[in-house]
C-alpha cells in the first residue's frame, strides 16, 4: 500500500512540524512579546474568519471519521475473531484501509489550521498556549503513539494472523485509546473558548488541569465520541452504496450490499444516544451561562435547531428506510407480511418529525400572525417547546430501534417453548414504554422546567434504554434457535439503496456543519467567553443565509475529499481480490447466534442459492 | 380511480383540506410555512411507502409513467394529458409570479421573540424572598401596572390588549415565561421593548421601558405575582425546598 505508507510518513513529517512550531512559540518569548503587538492578520478578499471556517470545519470532519472508524473497525475485528468469520476481519480491514489513507489528510488539515491560526490570531493563540503549553505537549506525543499504533496495526495486518490476532487486537485496543485522548486534549482547548475556566495563582500544570475541566468538556467528549462513531459509519456506508452501485459482479454487489448494511447498522446505533449526548451538552451549557443558552435555544440561533430537526429527521427517514428495503428485498415473500407494521412505523415517524419541525415561532406574516394572536399559534405553538421535542425524539428512536429488531426477526421462525410469550411481553413493554413516553412530555408541560430537565426528560431517556437493553438479548435469545424460514440475498437492493446511503452521509456531514456553526456562533463576539472579546473587524455573527451557505459548502468540500480519498485508496485494489472479495461462495460459514448475526444483517449464515 | 397514486393525491388532498379549512373551525388558523411544512412531511411519506418494495414502486409510478409517455392514451385521455402539460407549467409560473411580484405586503416574519439578554442582567436571582405578603404586593403591583395589556387572568387579554400586533404575551402559555429564568423577565421589564437588542428585529415590541416607573423593588415583587397568578415557576437550575 505505497499510498498508505506515503501518508503515514507525511502525517508524522507534519506532526513533527507542528511540535517545532509550538516550541518556538512557546520558547521564543521576546518573539512571542513582539507577536503580541499584532493582534490580527488577514487576507483580504476571502477574509480570516471565512479561510479558519473551512480549514477548521475540514479538519474536524476528517477527525470525526478518522477517530470514530478504529472503534467499530475493531469491534468488527473482535467479532470475527470471536466467531471465526473471516468476513468481519476483511470488513474490519477494509474499514482500516479507509482510516488509513484518511488519517494523513487528517494530519494535514490540522497543520495548515494551526499555522493558519498562529498567522492570522497571534494574540488569541499566544493566549491559549501560556494556558495550555503542558497539553500541547501531551498532544504531540498522543499523535506520535496514535501514529505509530495505527502504523503497526494497518501493516501488521496480515502479518498478525493466526495465533498473534491477540497481539493486533491489543494494538486496535491501544489505537482506540490514544484516538479518544487525542479527540478530548483539543476538545478542551474548544470548550475552555465556551466556557473558561482561569486560576490565577498555581503551576502550568495546574492552571492547564483546571482550564481543562471546564464545565462543557465532558458534554462535548461525550457527544464528540458518539458522533464520530454516526458518522464514521454512515461514511463507510455511503462508500459502500458507491462502490454497491459501480459493482460490475454479482460477488461484489454481495460483499458491498453487505458492508452498506453494516455501515448502516453503526450509524444508527450511534444515532440512536447521540439525541442524549446533545441534550446533556446543551442543558450544561444553559447552565453554565444563561446568555449562551437562550442565544442557542431560543434566541438568532434557534432558527439552526429546527434545521438540524430537518436533516435529523431525514437521517431517521433514512436510516429506516434503508432497513426496510432490505426486508422487501432482501428476504423474499416478506413485502406483504410486513407492510402495514412498515406503514405503522412510518406515520409515527413521520408525526413526530412534524412535532420535531414546529417552530415555537412560527414563520407567519403580519395578517396571519394577527390571526394566530402572536407568533405562537394557541394549538400548535405547545409543539415548540422541549418538552414536545424530547418526547417525539425519543419516541423515533423507539421506532429505528424497533425498524432493526423487526429486520433481525424477519424471514425467521422462533422455535423456542416460550417464543410466544416472550414477544407478548415486548408488545406489551413498548405500548407502555411509548405511553410513559408520551405521559411524561405531556405533564412535563405542567411542572417547574427544572423538574421536568432534572427528572422527567430523565426518565423518558431511561424508559428507551431500558427497551434496548432488554430487547436486544431477548431478541437475540429467541433468534438463536430459530429456524429460517426465507434466505436472505444479498445483492439484490435496488440502486436507490445505495443513494440512501449516500445521503445519510451527507445528512451526517451537514448535521454536523451545522452544529459546530452553532456551538462556534454561541460564543458571539467573544474569542474566549467573558475573557477574550473578538476586537476584530469579524466581530459579528454571520447572518443565517450566509452560515448556511458556508455550511453546505463545507459539506460539499469534505464529500469531494473523501471521494478522492477513497479514490486514491482503493486505486490499488483492481484486479486484486484483497480485501473487497467476499468470501467464495463454495465456503459457507456457520455463526452462532446472538448479536453477530444481527450485525451482519440478521443472516445466521452465508447462504448458497 | 383505484391505486397508489390515487390514494397518493387522496390523502394529500385530504391532508391540506384538513390543515387549510378543517384546522381553523376550532382554533386559529395556520400560517402557509407550516402549511407547506406538512404537506412537505406528507409527500415524503407517501414517497417512502411506495418506493419501499419493486413492486410497489412499480403500481406507484406506472400511471406516471405512462402519462407523460403518452402510451396508449387516445380520444379523451390524449386531450387531458395535453391540457395537464399545458396547465402544469402555467400554474408553477402563476405560483412563482404570485411570490415574487411586488406588494405592499411586509415580509413574512421569523422574528426572535426570546433574544439573549444583555450581559448585566445574566445571573440575577430575585433578592426578595417568596412569601406570600411579597406575592400579594406583585399582584398587586401587576394588577395597577401589567394587566390592562396582560389580562387579569395573565392571559394576555387585558382590555388594551386588542389594540396591539403582535398580541401581550400570555403567561399562562407554557412556552412563555416558564421557560425562563426571572433576571429575563427583570430584563424585560426594566428595558421593554426599546431595549431589545440587535438580533431581536424588527423590534415590534410595545413593552413600555418600566425602568423610570417602577423600582426594582416593585419588578422583583411583579415577577413573583406574574409567576403566581398564571400557575408557572421560573426556569432555575436548583430545585425549591
Amino acid at each position: 500500500m505505497p499510498s498508505g505508507r506515503g501518508s503515514l510518513i507525511l502525517g508524522l513529517v507534519i506532526v513533527v512540524g507542528a511540535l517545532f512550531v509550538l516550541s518556538a512559540v512557546a520558547m521564543a518569548q521576546s518573539g512571542a512579546e513582539k507577536a503580541m503587538s499584532v493582534e490580527y492578520r488577514d487576507i483580504p478578499g476571502l477574509g480570516s474568519r471565512n479561510i479558519i471556517w473551512v480549514i477548521a470545519q475540514q479538519h474536524l470532519l476528517l477527525a470525526g471519521f478518522v477517530l470514530g472508524v478504529p472503534i467499530f473497525a475493531w469491534v468488527c475485528e473482535l467479532v470475527g475473531w470471536k466467531t471465526k468469520d473471516p468476513r468481519y476481519d476483511k470488513l474490519a480491514k477494509e474499514f482500516t484501509k479507509l482510516l488509513t489513507s484518511a488519517y494523513a489528510t487528517t494530519a494535514l488539515f490540522g497543520g495548515i489550521l494551526l499555522f493558519l491560526l498562529i498567522g492570522f490570531y497571534p494574540k488569541l493563540m499566544a493566549y491559549l498556549t501560556d494556558i495550555f503549553f503542558p497539553s500541547f505537549i501531551v498532544y504531540c506525543i498522543l499523535f506520535l503513539l496514535e501514529t505509530a499504533t495505527l502504523y503497526l496495526y494497518w501493516y501488521g495486518w496480515d502479518a498478525m494472523q493466526g495465533n498473534k490476532k491477540g497481539f493486533h487486537l491489543v494494538l486496535g485496543f491501544l489505537l482506540n485509546i490514544f484516538a479518544f485522548f487525542i479527540m478530548i486534549v483539543p476538545n478542551a482547548w474548544a470548550t475552555f473558548q465556551a466556557s473558561p475556566v482561569v486560576i490565577a495563582e498555581g503551576t502550568a500544570i495546574e492552571k492547564a488541569w483546571a482550564a481543562t475541566w471546564n464545565p462543557t468538556w465532558w458534554p462535548v467528549n461525550i457527544h464528540r465520541l458518539i458522533a464520530n462513531v454516526v458518522l464514521g459509519g454512515f461514511i463507510c456506508g455511503a462508500y459502500a452504496g458507491i462502490r454497491y452501485l459501480l459493482a460490475g459482479s454479482r460477488e461484489e454487489r454481495e460483499h458491498y450490499d453487505w458492508m452498506g448494511y453494516v455501515g448502516n447498522f453503526i450509524g444508527v446505533f450511534g444515532m440512536l444516544p447521540l439525541p442524549f449526548a446533545g441534550y446533556w451538552l446543551m442543558r450544561e451549557i444553559y447552565q453554565y451561562n444563561q446568555q449562551m443558552g437562550i442565544t442557542l435555544m431560543g434566541g438568532f440561533l434557534a432558527w439552526l435547531f429546527i434545521l438540524q430537526a430537518m436533516l435529523i429527521g431525514v437521517l431517521f427517514l433514512g436510516a429506516n428506510y434503508y432497513f426496510w428495503m432490505g426486508i422487501t428485498h432482501r428476504i423474499p415473500g416478506a413485502e406483504h407480511q410486513y407492510r402495514k407494521p412498515i406503514l405503522a412505523m412510518l406515520i409515527v415517524l413521520m408525526v413526530c418529525l412534524g412535532v420535531w419541525m414546529t417552530p415555537h415561532s412560527l414563520v407567519a406574516s403580519l395578517e396571519e400572525a394577527r390571526k394566530m394572536g402572536g407568533t405562537h399559534h394557541p394549538l400548535l405553538g405547545v409543539f415548540g417547546v422541549m418538552s414536545a421535542k424530547m418526547t417525539v425524539s425519543n419516541l423515533m428512536i423507539l421506532v429505528t430501534f424497533m425498524s432493526f429488531i423487526m429486520y433481525w426477526r424477519a424471514g425467521k421462525q422462533e422455535t423456542a417453548t416460550w417464543a410466544r410469550l416472550a414477544k407478548a411481553v415486548m408488545g406489551a413493554l413498548l405500548i407502555l414504554a411509548g405511553i410513559a413516553v408520551i405521559i411524561l412530555g405531556v405533564w412535563g408541560y405542567f411542572v417547574p422546567a427544572i423538574i421536568r430537565i432534572n427528572y422527567f426528560s430523565v426518565a423518558q431517556v431511561l424508559i428507551v434504554l431500558f427497551i434496548m437493553l432488554t430487547f436486544t438479548p431477548l431478541t437475540a435469545l429467541l433468534m438463536k434457535s430459530a429456524k429460517t424460514t426465507a434466505e436472505m440475498i444479498w445483492g439484490q437492493m435496488p440502486v436507490r439503496a445505495g443513494y440512501c446511503l449516500v445521503s445519510n452521509a451527507v445528512m451526517v456531514i451537514l448535521l454536523m456543519s451545522l452544529m459546530g456553526y452553532a456551538r462556534s456562533s454561541s460564543r458571539v463576539h467573544w474569542h474566549i467567553y467573558g475573557v477574550m472579546r473578538d476586537t476584530s473587524e469579524y466581530a459579528y455573527s454571520p447572518a443565517l443565509g450566509y452560515a448556511a451557505a458556508f455550511m453546505s459548502l463545507n459539506t460539499f468540500v469534505f464529500c469531494l475529499l473523501v471521494a478522492f480519498i477513497f479514490w486514491v485508496a482503493t486505486m490499488g485494489d483492481k484486479g486484486k481480490h484483497e480485501p473487497g472479495k467476499p468470501i467464495s461462495r463454495s465456503e459457507p460459514v456457520d455463526v452462532p447466534g446472538g448479536m453477530a448475526p444481527a450485525m451482519a444483517g440478521g443472516a445466521p449464515r452465508v447462504h448458497e442459492r | 380511480m383505484k391505486g397508489p397514486l390515487a390514494t397518493a393525491a387522496v390523502i394529500l388532498v385530504g391532508m391540506y383540506v384538513v390543515l387549510k379549512f378543517v384546522l381553523p373551525l376550532f382554533t386559529a388558523p395556520l400560517p402557509a410555512s407550516l402549511i407547506y411544512l406538512y404537506l412537505a412531511l406528507t409527500l415524503s411519506a407517501i414517497l417512502i411507502f411506495y418506493t419501499i418494495s419493486g413492486e410497489s414502486l412499480n403500481a406507484f409510478m406506472g400511471p406516471i409513467t405512462r402519462f407523460l409517455t403518452g402510451e396508449g392514451q387516445v380520444g379523451m385521455a390524449r386531450t387531458a394529458r395535453m391540457l395537464v402539460l399545458i396547465l402544469f407549467p402555467l400554474l408553477v409560473g402563476w405560483q412563482t409570479y404570485t411570490r415574487l411580484v411586488p406588494s405592499d405586503q411586509p415580509p413574512v416574519e421569523n422574528r426572535t421573540i426570546h433574544p439573549a439578554p444583555p450581559g448585566e442582567f445574566v445571573g440575577l436571582s430575585n433578592p426578595y424572598p417568596k412569601t406570600p405578603e411579597n406575592i400579594a404586593v406583585g399582584k398587586g403591583l401587576y394588577a395597577a401596572f401589567c394587566s390592562p395589556c396582560h389580562g387579569a387572568n395573565f392571559d394576555g387579554k387585558g382590555p388594551a390588549s386588542v389594540g396591539f400586533n403582535p398580541p401581550p404575551a400570555n403567561f399562562r402559555d407554557p412556552g412563555t415565561i416558564a421557560q425562563l429564568q426571572e433576571s429575563y423577565l427583570f430584563w424585560r421589564i426594566k428595558k421593554g421593548g426599546v431595549g431589545l437588542p440587535v438580533e431581536a428585529m424588527p423590534w415590534r415590541s410595545a413593552m413600555p421601558r418600566w425602568e423610570f416607573e417602577l423600582s426594582d423593588e416593585w419588578i422583583w415583587k411583579i415577577i413573583m405575582g406574574e409567576y403566581d397568578g398564571a400557575g408557572q415557576s421560573p426556569r432555575t437550575w436548583e430545585e425549591e425546598e
